[in-house]
């Protein structure tokens, strides 16, 4: 009896894995794939939406910009992020993107850090290993730490490409997420670093850059000037399932503006 | 039945074989995009600007896995010798669990020791803008390859024929004499053999040093921040672009990585050979 059971139960449930499937194909489920700054926004997005559309799933999984691009080209996910502008090589495989927010990417020191103003010269200098320590900036005698991400992450070029940079930055430390320079620039006094504005606590201290602090509002504006797009990706000639259509066209709507706001980054219309 | 086994050693086979072919498939287009020379002795690895020398990555794998033998080795080795000849039971019956427990530990863990406790050390000590170092890395391996090659060494010293050691102490040698003179060299293949696997264990480890090593592809230096070929490969492979030069280039770090392991295994297989025909 118990073995009849069990392989009842066993039954069922393989057969609940097959419905799973086959949801899929008739599109309650949408993949979503790529930076993993954009992984607040797309949480607020996400619930915003299942409370609309409850039998839809929206799937997040933070792979990074490249990845989640390239996920969408190749079909393994129905909408790429990207936290940087499409390449032009990326536009040329039919990379269709659809800007969904701004972000700022703030600098960021340490709390118990005494320089807090800083211009974007003095951050390329930082950056590019001119300025090695505090005191000439007016801070205490100690050695700087550059903070930095790998290769390949949108935080990074989008950083290096607006502070003028590009390839030119001297690192002491560098991450493979958002998370890990923040954390590491909250438990080193020394540390200077960049992360998404969004995803900037009170560990750490969002540097003013030109006097500017970075916020909603100085983003919107165009004040701050460190800033860059959060992106959805789609591929041109590909239809989208019903249910990412949906998702996306939730995205970019109005409705979607308060959520994104939530999260820390800006509604761009 | 016998099929069945046949099987299953065919399929660990064919997996070894499937995962060489695959690393040479996908590892050897960047090597000839970039050029062999190019690429093993190129200084700069700078993915944004397509420069892709590994030179930094092969040196700080080689320097760090040589320091955490050189840390590693000697306190494993006298450790394996207390715990097999010298400690009293009850004392050995404590150290020992603690031992297998130290292996059991994952390496994140490690790595998180290091990050949280060794890193700000380091940076208060020698006064550094960071902590992460080729230094922290060394220390981490050095405690993370303990354990096997204590193990393994006192597996080692204790399968040594007791005759040895009475003949030996028979003829007036003293205990300490006795084994380090009779003991030890009797046993120095298994010695050897832990060792080694400490090698292989110290060039394959990545997450651990990932979180302590700092990640910038600098040439080595005790109190800079380095990258190694394991976390040269890890920390990019998420946002390198598919089929871009960048994604390629990690492989062909990966079938380096793979010949560094394959000429480790050969150099434990000939020291094995070579002792059992001594």
């Amino acid at each position: 009896m118990k073995k009849l059971f069990s392989l009842i139960l066993t039954a069922v449930l393989a057969i609940s894995m097959l419905a799973g499937c086959s949801g899929n194909r008739t599109g309650g489920i949408v993949n979503t794939d790529g930076s993993t700054s954009m992984a607040d926004v797309m949480g607020a997005l996400t619930e915003a939406f299942r409370e609309r559309e409850p039998n839809i799933t929206v799937n997040y999984s933070g792979t990074g910009s490249g990845s989640g691009i390239s996920g969408v080209l190749d079909g393994t996910c129905d909408i790429g992020l990207s936290s940087r502008e499409l390449k032009q090589e990326e536009m040329e495989q039919g990379a269709v993107a659809h800007v969904v927010a701004l972000d700022g990417v703030a600098v960021v020191v340490n709390p118990k850090n005494t320089v807090t103003d800083l211009t974007t010269e003095q951050i390329a200098e930082i950056f590019t290993g001119k300025i090695t320590n505090w005191s000439e900036l007016g801070g205490a005698d100690a050695p700087i730490a550059v903070y930095g991400r790998e290769d390949g992450s949108g935080t990074r070029s989008a950083f290096e490409e607006i502070v003028g940079v590009e390839g030119a930055c001297v690192y002491t430390n560098e991450y493979g997420s958002t998370g890990d320079v923040i954390g590491n620039v909250a438990s080193n006094e020394n540390a200077i670093g960049y992360a998404s504005l969004s995803a900037v606590d009170s560990s750490v201290t969002a540097a003013k850059v030109n006097g500017v602090s970075p916020s909603e509002a100085t983003v919107k504006d165009g004040s701050y000037t460190i800033q860059r797009p959060f992106v959805m990706v789609t591929k041109e000639d590909v239809e989208l399932s019903q249910a990412a259509q949906a998702f996306l066209d939730f995205a970019s709507s109005p409705e979607a503006a308060p959520y994104i706001t939530a999260a820390g980054a800006v509604y761009p219309n | 039945m016998q099929v069945l086994f046949t099987l299953c050693g065919l399929a660990a086979v064919g997996l070894v074989l499937l995962i060489t072919i695959y690393l040479i498939i996908s590892g050897l287009p960047a090597i000839q995009n970039i050029g062999l020379f190019q690429f093993l002795f190129g200084k700069t690895w700078a993915a944004g600007r397509d420069q892709y020398g590994i030179l930094p990555l092969i040196l700080t794998s080689i320097c760090g896995t040589a320091g955490a033998i050189v840390i590693g080795v000697p306190i494993g080795f006298f450790t394996a010798v207390f715990l097999a000849k010298v400690a009293p039971k009850n004392i050995s019956n404590v150290i020992r669990p603690a031992i297998s427990l130290l292996a059991g530990i994952p390496s994140v863990v490690y790595g998180l020791v290091g990050m949280c406790v060794l890193v700000p050390a380091l940076r208060n000590w020698l006064h550094l803008p960071a902590g992460d170092s080729l230094l922290a890395a060394i220390i981490v391996l050095a405690i993370m390859i303990l354990p096997s090659i204590i193990s393994l060494s006192e597996t080692a010293l204790e399968t040594v024929p007791k005759e040895y050691e009475e003949a030996s102490l028979a003829l007036g040698a003293t205990k300490l004499e006795t084994y380090f003179r009779v003991s030890v060299p009797a046993a120095r293949s298994g010695i050897a053999t832990a060792v080694v696997l400490g090698i292989g264990r110290a060039v394959g480890e990545t997450m651990a040093i990932m979180m302590v090593a700092g990640n910038v592809a600098n040439m080595p230096a005790l109190t800079r921040s380095v990258r190694f070929l394991t976390t040269g490969i890890s920390i990019e492979l998420n946002y390198s672009q598919d089929g871009s030069l960048q994604r390629q280039a990690l492989f062909s770090i990966g079938l380096v990585l793979f010949l560094f392991i394959m000429l480790i295994n050969g150099f434990l297989n000939l020291v094995l050979k070579r002792e059992k025909e001594g």
